[in-house]
């Protein structure tokens, strides 16, 4: 299969994948598939929580602060819900902003880096400046401040996260950009009287694309933090939806009697995270476009 | 004969860091219609910048000064659209290093199908096809590596995919900028001699851009010898490579490789840096022939001797 897609017989998608699939027993490879592996389980607990869930999620189902035991695996919170419960229906506000969030700032940071970086000029200075002035705020402050303005909502804190990382998807697509367009290649399009939108979407985007799923995968790691941290801050989603963030705020204060109440949502918040991580991580190795052409020079040779 | 080309007084300047560059100066050349013209000169002399001026593809700190006239059109005053319609159609270029001239992601069967969607967005690609198939006939290429990567091509193969690319809208003007150099001697003859024939064929002309004497002196019909990015001598073929008459091309063909030589002669000093304001000949420093004059009044071309030749020089 791995064979299959690297002809690239398919979309650019196809070749991406075909890529990570030729290397997937390397290290890298096999970091990529423990992230996914995680990342899809989670997935799964949060398209199954109706079933999976032992327990209503916003209902008291037993005394406050029961230790973890029983019919209670991770015990109660404060106000006696089941906290394994809480989690699973809680993993979907993540993946849900995960999902959210890194489509905006992909539909917006991909087309701007793009253009800016094959325009070059004033266009170029102007958007970069723009961008710059949004990526020189610290990522959570700015995220506090739009939710702050806009309220909350999964949508809303969605978006505060995408205005984040719009700049990081525009600034590795600008810089990339600016290296492929020199290519020699990009040159004879031209020269054969290739319009730009066709010289920027079959011979640039192909050749800057694998800068995107790694940039994903970190992106969409601190989605998750920021979002938590919203949440932790109060600026999260509204009380009645089951949040990892929102029950550690809930009950941190009272992590000295019931530290599991805290605790677990936190792991999970870290569980999710490093799968994240891991995925861009060992994509980052696979798909880099500087080990890619070193393969490249050595094939060539050989 | 019409002329298909004219330039007239054509200057390019590179802005940079270190001041203006003067690449090309006060260029005028005229390309007939169905003729080759060979550019020599060493490298560095402004030779590719002068092919890519006329198909406008500098970058954007370089100014351009004089006319580009292509077939009665005023290609410097040219709106965007209408330069790329010109490219690819009426006016093509291949490059030096075919290896890295085609996207390494596309297989070639759509650089064909791009190509010819760029200027006719409503042609079907089983047409698109077809034609590809055509013009690879007509550079000898097997139609089956249409199917291929670039990287699975070698070098003159890619080179004549380059060509084909070219030809599919049977181009007026040809500008092939050092189409060989890149490639071994049995592969340039092939590539030349196939140029040749194209050329007849699609009733074509080219600016053959190299430092390869022999190649100038074997295809093509006038040549015009540049240095440091003037012309400094220009007229037909034979009597230039017969009788040069300005003192660089006689020390360029004294430096040829024959079989007689026993001491291989080289041009002594280096060529000027084109960095800043320059007076008088640019070829003075390493002139065997100067006088006083040259070094403070440049010798405007003039035409010199029974074939007309134009020659920049005060010996004339």
């Amino acid at each position: 299969m791995a064979g299959w897609f690297a002809r690239g017989r398919t979309s650019l998608v196809g070749r991406l994948i075909g890529t990570f699939l030729g290397q997937s027993r390397t290290i890298a490879g096999i970091l990529v598939w423990i992230g996914l592996g995680v990342v899809l389980t989670i997935l799964v607990l949060a398209l199954l929580a109706p079933f999976i869930a032992p327990f209503d999620p916003n209902t008291k189902v037993a005394s406050p602060e029961l230790p973890p035991g029983g019919a209670f695996v991770m015990g109660t919170d404060r106000g006696g819900q089941d906290v394994l419960s809480r989690i699973i229906w809680g993993s979907r506000v993540p993946l849900a902003i995960i999902a959210v969030s890194t489509t905006i700032s992909l539909a917006l940071g991909l087309p701007l880096g793009l253009v800016s970086g094959f325009a070059g000029g004033r266009m170029d200075r102007g958007i970069l400046l723009v961008m710059d002035s949004i990526y020189a705020f610290p990522g959570l402050l700015l995220a506090i401040a739009i939710a702050a303005v806009i309220g909350r909502g999964i949508l809303n804190i969605s978006f505060a996260i995408a205005v984040v990382y719009i700049p990081t998807y525009f600034r590795v697509i600008r810089t990339h950009v600016t290296s492929v367009k020199q290519e020699p290649y990009v040159e004879a399009a031209v020269a054969l009287g290739m319009p730009r939108r066709r010289v920027i979407g079959r011979y640039i985007l192909p050749n800057v694309a694998q800068s995107i799923p790694v940039i994903f995968s970190v992106n969409a790691a601190d989605a998750v933090l920021t979002e938590a941290g919203l949440a932790v801050l109060g600026l999260g989603l509204p009380p009645g939806i089951p949040d990892w963030g929102f029950d550690i705020s809930l009950n941190w204060q009272r992590f000295d009697v019931s530290w599991w109440a805290t605790f677990f949502p936190g792991l999970f918040i870290l569980i999710l995270t490093t799968a994240l991580t891991f995925v861009g991580e060992g994509l980052n190795d696979i798909l880099n476009p500087l080990l890619r052409k070193r393969e490249y020079k050595a094939g060539a040779q050989a | 004969m019409s002329a298909l080309l004219e330039l007239e007084h054509l200057s390019v300047t590179f802005e940079t860091p270190q001041g203006p560059v003067h690449a090309v100066q006060d260029v005028s050349l005229t390309i007939e219609g169905g003729s080759i013209v060979g550019l020599v000169g060493e490298s560095g002399c402004g030779k590719s910048t002068l092919g890519r001026a006329i198909l406008r593809l500098l970058p954007e700190n370089a100014t351009v000064a004089g006319s580009v006239r292509f077939a009665g059109r005023d290609v410097l005053a040219l709106s965007p659209k209408e330069i790329r319609d010109l490219r690819g159609r009426n006016l093509a270029m291949i490059f030096q290093d075919p290896m890295t001239r085609l996207n390494p992601l596309m297989r070639i069967r759509d650089h064909f199908i791009e190509t010819i969607r760029a200027h006719n967005p409503a042609v079907r690609q089983g047409q698109a096809l077809e034609r590809a198939k055509k013009v690879l006939a007509d550079v000898r290429v097997p139609s089956d590596r249409l199917g291929m990567y670039p990287h699975e091509l070698s070098g003159g193969m890619r080179q004549r995919v380059m060509i084909a690319l070219c030809l599919l809208f049977k181009p007026a003007l040809l500008i092939a900028d050092e189409p060989t150099t890149a490639l071994d001697v049995i592969l340039e003859a092939q590539i030349l001699q196939l140029l040749q024939s194209i050329m007849h064929e699609y009733s074509m002309s080219v600016l053959l851009i190299t430092h390869n004497l022999g190649l100038v002196a074997e295809f093509s019909d006038r040549v015009a010898v540049m240095y440091a990015g003037r012309i400094a001598e220009e007229g037909a073929t034979p009597p230039l490579f017969r009788e040069p008459r300005h003192p660089y091309t006689q020390g360029l063909l004294r430096s040829v490789i024959d079989l007689e030589t026993t001491s291989l002669y080289s041009v002594p000093g280096e060529p000027p840096s084109l960095l800043g304001e320059t007076a008088g000949c640019p070829f003075y420093p390493r002139c065997d022939k100067r006088m006083a004059v040259c070094e403070t009044v440049y010798p405007e071309p003039r035409l010199v001797g029974e074939d007309h030749r134009k020659v920049a020089c005060h010996l004339y």
